[in-house]
């Protein structure tokens, strides 16, 4: 909080966006991407669960966890991670786009974003059905059957039941990330809308930047879940 | 600007109460102060709720048999009286009552940071709240509030889905409070408003916010597992399927031993105000207390499994949560002996809110001194599961958070409504609470020492008289509880217009009008001056004594 600032009642020649209980722009700025950064916060710790529960049981059930996830597909897994990674890149284009009043390419950027997210949300859809088809999804059907622990020789075959955490956890931890993703798409036709009707200056984006981040916090969940759920003993 | 100023007649000015009229204009505002009293009448509504069940349970337990009820409508009892006191009235008491409406104005800000999100946090805590009446209307759940699995997955046929749908958005709304609090302290200070001038009712909110944004969300994925495995059958708790029931009792615990600390934080932020406004003295050591603040929830976190030492968890593990838990209590001491400090040689008034503060600050004492007993292995594998520990978490919950809850009411009540309430009630309530509390809860410290188990709807014909008294207590306790509501209400339309400061209070909500104009404060406030500075308050009249003598 810099000096005083008293007397700033002419919202007249100010950004109609900004609200009345903001003394200027900046601080207004400021709340918004604070208040985004500990709403992520509470989003690192609603994952954190599902991670904590992952930690443990793939530490109890190593070779039954390996076994699962050589199960899923680690191309279209790491084709997903390159997706996401090439949408985070567009959203920072958006964001220079709106910085730098350049209309047409943030509108482009902010579609192509959206198109990622679809891509990945495709690619995604065609994993579960391969699970659904394969009887991989945790229930009634479930069946997991003679295989094989990775590298084990005499050959020695996964616990059902262990693999079957797995993939409860596998769907549970990707089908909330998958919602995250769906609401970010939902953000982003708001941005979209926002952009089309020529909302966004150099001078005010912030729900460009706070979108951003939120698309940018999604994508890094995705980088933490490859791994652990894909890459489990790959060499 | 002389308005905010002028305490001539204050009915006909403009305030937040009489700005607009209508159902629209309260369930569509986003005015901090509406959405407080919004708040204020939920709550109300789930504490009587509560309370309820909890006069069921005291009724029950008044003979040895189980005559009024049946063992499973019993676990139904004590299981909604835990949900919805804890839930649906402690967790958003303070702050989202008090809170609500004192953040801004104490940091000289128009409004929170978020006003819409803060009008949604409500609407999510009614969201909620109508899943949480539903659930019990069409049978409840009869797993007591901690959910233990895997009984709430695999065994019990009750609600427990629909509960947990409850408090997952509940949670959320206790969430977007934190939030909006934390960005409204970093980011809407009034000009001076340094990090050492704020009111450490501020801190304490602060430190409870960083709880509620860290630790709810943890809560809200154990029930989204718990709701998942329980309707598709999986095994991520059942160790029937593999799972493991310790990593539920972790995770519940991860928030809900913090949730202690969202509900007794604001608490001790309450009575902070009050004993210095009622000592006429700076606060002794402000910046201990302030950090104290930070200290409890960070430690708090650290101190989950001290509710699992009967659990199975390894030895190690339960003695070095046994030392953390002793941690908390140096903070919570050190708050506990600066409040004595400010009381020393302070000029006293005994005033309703400053007769909360001393009550809280017996029970609060009582209650954390009992919680080194527990944090103790050795008793607590004798005191686990019995009455010591209901008594225990009573005296904090009840006794300290309580307490705090309703000094603060009675303190900034001529602020909120802009009327005084009668203060001769007032004191008279708040000696029937202080009664009818240490009667119905000190007997069950000695229950649980000799052996009550929790949780029984059946005991022994010994344990009679002690279970006589506490429900003669109870409903005591309940008279006292009915006392401020009935007198608010009637303060509302008869008591007399509050001056815009009736206890020469230090703090910016003191400086502008009782009930204060929708945006707070007539002109920006700029702060040049510490927080409590009663002595610079009092000063004229310091100086008048000797001139008179």
């Amino acid at each position: 909080m810099g000096a005083p600032t008293v007397g700033s009642a002419s919202h007249g020649s100010h950004n109609p966006a900004l609200l009345h209980h903001f003394v200027d722009e900046e601080q207004q700025r400021d709340a918004a991407n604070l208040g985004m950064w500990i709403f992520l916060a509470t989003e690192v710790m609603f994952f954190g669960g599902l991670f904590c529960a992952y930690l443990i049981y793939r530490g109890w059930y190593f070779p039954d966890f390996a076994a699962a996830s050589r199960s899923i597909d680690a191309l279209l897994g790491g084709t997903n991670t390159a997706v996401l990674i090439c949408s985070s890149l567009t959203v920072v284009l958006a964001i220079y786009a709106a910085q730098t009043s350049r209309r047409v390419m943030l509108i482009a950027m902010l579609v192509l974003t959206m198109l990622f997210g679809c891509v990945f949300l495709g690619i995604k859809a065609k994993e579960y059905r391969d699970k659904f088809v394969e009887h991989h999804v945790p229930g009634a059907s479930f069946n997991f059957d003679h295989e094989q622990i990775p590298g084990s020789s005499p050959v020695r075959y996964a616990n059902p039941r262990h693999a079957e955490i797995f993939f409860a956890l596998y769907f549970i931890m990707t089908g909330l990330h998958a919602l995250h993703m769906i609401i970010g798409l939902g953000i982003f036709t708001w941005l979209l809308w926002m952009a089309w009707k020529g909302r966004f200056t150099p001078e005010y984006h912030t729900p460009l930047e706070i979108g951003g981040l939120y698309w940018h916090f999604v994508d890094i969940v995705w980088i933490y879940l490859f791994p652990l759920l894909y890459l489990i003993d790959r060499h | 600007m002389s308005m905010a100023t002028a305490t001539t007649q204050p009915v006909e000015r403009e305030n937040y109460l009489n700005k607009h009229y209508g159902v629209g204009s309260w369930l569509f505002t986003t005015d901090h102060k509406r959405i407080a009293l919004l708040y204020l009448a939920s709550i109300t509504f789930f504490f009587f709720i509560g309370g309820f069940f909890a006069l069921l349970i005291r009724l029950e337990l008044l003979t040895p048999a189980g005559d009024l009820v049946q063992a499973d409508t019993y676990n139904k009892l004590f299981t909604q009286h835990g949900m919805v006191m804890v839930f649906f009235f402690l967790i958003p008491s303070i702050p989202a009552v008090l809170g609500n409406f004192l953040v801004p104005m104490m940091v000289g800000a128009k409004d929170l940071a978020f006003p819409r999100i803060n009008l949604l946090s409500w609407y999510l805590y009614i969201i909620g709240g109508i899943l949480m009446l539903h659930c019990m209307l069409t049978g409840g759940v009869d797993t007591g509030w901690t959910f233990y699995t895997p009984f709430s997955t695999a065994f019990t046929n009750t609600k427990i889905v629909e509960a947990g749908l409850a408090i997952f958005v509940a949670g959320f709304s206790s969430i977007l409070t934190g939030l909006n609090f934390v960005v409204t302290i970093h980011r809407m200070r009034a000009p001076g408003m340094t990090w050492s001038r704020l009111p450490l009712f501020i801190w304490a909110h602060y430190a409870t916010s960083i709880i509620q944004i860290l630790g709810t969300p943890v809560l809200a994925i154990t029930i989204v597992l718990v709701a998942v495995e329980r309707t598709l059958h999986l095994g991520i708790f059942d160790p029937k399927l593999g799972g493991d029931p310790l990593l539920f009792q972790h995770l519940f615990w991860f928030y809900s031993h913090p949730a202690v600390y969202i509900m007794i934080l604001p608490s001790m932020g309450v009575v902070t105000e009050i004993i210095a406004c009622f000592s006429r003295k700076r606060i002794f050591g402000y910046s201990f207390v302030a950090l104290s603040s930070i200290a409890i929830a960070v430690f708090g976190f650290l101190v989950w499994a001290h509710h699992m030492f009967v659990a199975g968890i390894s030895v190690y593990a339960a003695l070095v949560f046994s030392i953390l838990s002793y941690a908390v209590a140096v903070p919570s001491a050190v708050k506990v002996f600066n409040w004595t400090a400010t009381l020393y040689k302070g000029s006293i008034h005994y005033d309703a809110p400053m007769l909360y503060a001393f009550g809280f600050l017996g029970l609060f004492t009582i209650g954390g001194l009992t919680g080194l007993f527990l944090a103790a292995l050795g008793i607590n594998v004798h005191v686990t599961d019995t009455y010591f520990v209901v008594a225990h978490f009573h005296y904090i919950m009840v006794g300290g958070a309580v307490m705090g809850y309703l000094g603060g009411m009675h303190f900034w009540w001529p602020k909120i409504s802009g009327k005084l309430y009668p203060e001769g009630w007032a004191r008279l309530a708040a000696l029937i609470v202080f009664i009818g509390f240490n009667l119905t809860f000190f007997p069950q410290f000695i229950l649980g020492y000799v052996g009550m188990p929790r949780r029984y709807y059946q005991y022994p014909p010994e344990f009679q008289v002690l279970n006589v008294l506490s429900t003669a207590g109870a409903t005591i306790l309940g008279v006292g509880y009915l006392l401020p509501m009935i007198y608010f209400l009637w303060s509302m339309r008869y008591g007399k217009p509050a001056p815009d400061n009736p206890w020469n209070a230090a703090g910016l909500e003191w400086k502008t009008a009782s009930p204060p104009p929708t945006f707070n404060f007539d002109k920006e406030p700029v702060v040049t001056w510490e927080a409590y500075n009663y002595e610079e308050l009092d000063a004229p009249h310091k100086e008048e004594v000797p001139v008179a003598g």
